[in-house]
């Protein structure tokens, strides 16, 4: 396996008086991609919010690249090359397709290349360039999501459930761009509960139970045991597409 | 796989229009957004409505100036309170102690300079008034920075302990005003080249009212620019939205929000000194006074949107004048029942700001 490009060691989170992670193991291998699954409440979006400093952790380490980033101020997280796709997208709604993307793209203009590709991937962002973004349906704010995470290369995506509530014909074109990036030199760490999605892009599977990380497994094997699934999860990858 | 090395396009405007497509791409035409002028029709709709209600045109277009500037001379105070809040999420009842200092710096700079402000000198008349609108604005906006980091800061994101702190802050600075410039009230004399009025035919316009607009609109339109045209604006606006989301695209909101703080309260100074000339007098509580206003104009312009800030203080100037003239007695309560009627038809404002 790959050496890890993040790695959690014992990370506990508090959310006011909630305990929400207790201990979480993780390691995300480098270029590929990571599929963190497991039931509602599981703790799946803190363990992403942690990562990226929005939620401290009380207790264990964040390391990326082998440097510790517990405490980092999430701006500072950011900076090293780690994106982020809250759930929610968090799309800037009252500024335009275009003013997302500048804002996004920290070191300078967009470059016309890049551009070029988000738009091949993502057409309706050229047609809706100059719409305030709260305009788009849900499916067009997700693509605008991921086109501001990856507007600039960066090194680890962190992306929770792209899938949910999105229409069969933008999920197959999120798969498509996901295998782009995952093809090129970005790792990402995906929350998803579409296990068709999970399965057909996942290289490695972590799953997550009452804020603890109970199983790590290549995504082959996982989906090869449909008693494990069932275990973990609830249900299985078979029947649940 | 997305290239390592890239060519850099023309720096975009965020305006501008979209760029090529990927080649060999035939997609629809590109969408233009619909700007929303309905609110912003509200103004000529309210004047042109009142224009029979007057009767006199003279009359009319005097009290539709005295309107806009006095509408213009609140936006100046309010803009940066609307910001403040949207950006921060922070209710400041502590506005009024910077335009309260504004008015009291702009004050005693200007009587220090007495031969100058009473000089038949336009340029002398300027050359008083300048330094002391910036005096009060660096001394507002300094006391804002101390102000952020000394009373706000520690309660971010705790309403009902900003509104005691901040409003016991201002009670604090009403109090220091009174140590430092006494309890009585300062008259002040607005300079010759500002006294008076342009007469045009029947009609007579105070010549500082047509400053307070001037000025107004320049803030206004500097704000815009600043805010749609510049990077910072950009994230100004974008924290205003989401402010966790701006720092996870590496963004330190931190700074930008102290320089949003800072720069509300230089405007709140500028208004304050604007509002000290307008009164000819200036007391303690001079602040705390238009801080009614003040709140029903961004509540009726829909917190955090300076754009709504503008219409709102626009509206609230123009019917505080006509109901002033047409029904006297109602004239006190006439903002507040501006206020209803558009939160009767839009909850959030004029222009509601998207939240996360």
């Amino acid at each position: 396996m790959a050496e890890a490009l993040l790695s959690l060691r014992g990370v506990e989170t508090h959310i006011g008086r909630y305990h929400i992670l207790h201990g979480v193991e993780l390691d995300v291998p480098q270029g590929g991609l990571t599929m963190l699954l497991g039931r509602n409440g599981a703790g799946k979006t803190t363990t992403l919010r942690t990562i990226m400093g929005l939620w401290r952790a009380s207790a264990g380490a964040v390391r990326f690249e082998g440097r510790d980033i517990t405490r980092l101020a999430t701006a500072d997280v950011a900076r090293l090359g780690i994106a982020y796709v809250p759930e929610s997208m968090a799309i800037f709604a009252d500024l335009t397709v275009q003013e997302n993307l500048v804002l996004a793209a920290r070191s300078g203009p967009p470059r016309a290349e890049r551009l070029d590709r988000i738009f091949a991937r993502f057409p309706a962002l050229r047609r809706f360039w100059t719409l305030p973004a709260g305009l788009l349906s849900g499916g067009q704010k997700q693509m605008l999501a991921v086109a501001r995470a990856i507007i600039e290369p960066r090194r680890l995506l962190l992306i929770d459930e792209p899938t949910k509530g999105l229409a069969p014909a933008i999920i197959a074109n999120m798969i498509d761009a996901f295998r782009e990036l995952k093809d090129g030199d970005t790792t990402l760490l995906v929350v998803e509960q579409n296990f068709a999605f999970a399965r057909r892009l996942g290289d490695t599977v972590t799953v997550m139970d009452d804020g603890r990380t109970v199983h790590h497994d290549t995504m082959d094997a996982f989906a090869a045991d449909q008693a494990l699934q069932q275990r973990l999860l609830g249900l299985s990858m078979d029947t649940h597409q | 796989m997305m290239p390592a090395t890239e060519t850099t396009s023309p720096p975009l405007r965020p305006s501008g229009a979209p760029p090529h497509a990927a080649r060999g791409e035939e997609g629809p035409p590109p969408v233009r957004a619909r700007r929303d002028i309905v609110p912003l029709l509200l103004v000529p709709a309210l004047m042109l409505a009142a224009l029979p209600l007057v009767g006199s045109p003279a009359s009319w277009v005097t009290l539709s100036v005295a309107g806009l500037a006095m509408g213009l001379m609140i936006f100046v105070m309010a803009s940066g309170l609307t910001l403040t809040f949207g950006l921060m999420d922070v209710l400041n009842f502590g506005h009024g102690a910077f335009i309260a200092v504004g008015a009291f710096v702009a004050a005693s700079v200007m009587l220090a300079m007495g031969p100058w402000m009473g000089s038949d000198s336009l340029w002398l008349n300027l050359a008083a008034v300048a330094p002391a609108i910036l005096a009060a604005m660096v001394l507002s906006g300094l006391l804002g920075w101390g102000f952020e980091r000394v009373i706000v800061k520690p309660v971010y994101g705790q309403h009902l302990k900003q509104i005691l702190v901040t409003m016991g802050g201002l009670i604090v600075a009403e109090q220091l005003l009174k140590v430092v410039w006494g309890p009585d009230q300062i008259t002040l004399t607005r300079p010759p080249a500002l006294r008076g009025a342009f007469i045009i035919g029947d009609v007579a316009i105070e010549k500082y009212r047509v400053l307070a607009v001037a000025v107004g609109l320049v803030v206004f339109v500097v704000m815009q620019l600043a805010l749609g045209r510049t990077r910072i604006g950009l994230l100004v606006r974008a924290g205003v939205e989401n402010s966790e989301m701006v720092e996870a695209l590496g963004y330190r909101i931190g700074r930008v929000f102290v320089g949003v703080f800072v720069v509300g309260s230089a405007l709140a100074g500028l208004g304050g000194a604007l509002w000290a000339l307008y009164q000819e007098t200036v007391t303690a509580a001079i602040g705390a006074q238009v801080m009614v206003l003040i709140f029903i104009v961004i509540i009726i312009g829909g917190l955090g949107s300076v754009g709504g800030c503008f219409v709102g203080a626009l509206l609230v100037g123009l019917v505080a004048n006509y109901i002033g003239f047409l029904a006297p007695k109602v004239a006190l309560g006439s903002n507040i029942l501006l206020m209803a009627l558009v939160l009767l038809w839009r909850p959030q404002g004029l222009y509601p700001v998207a939240r996360r």
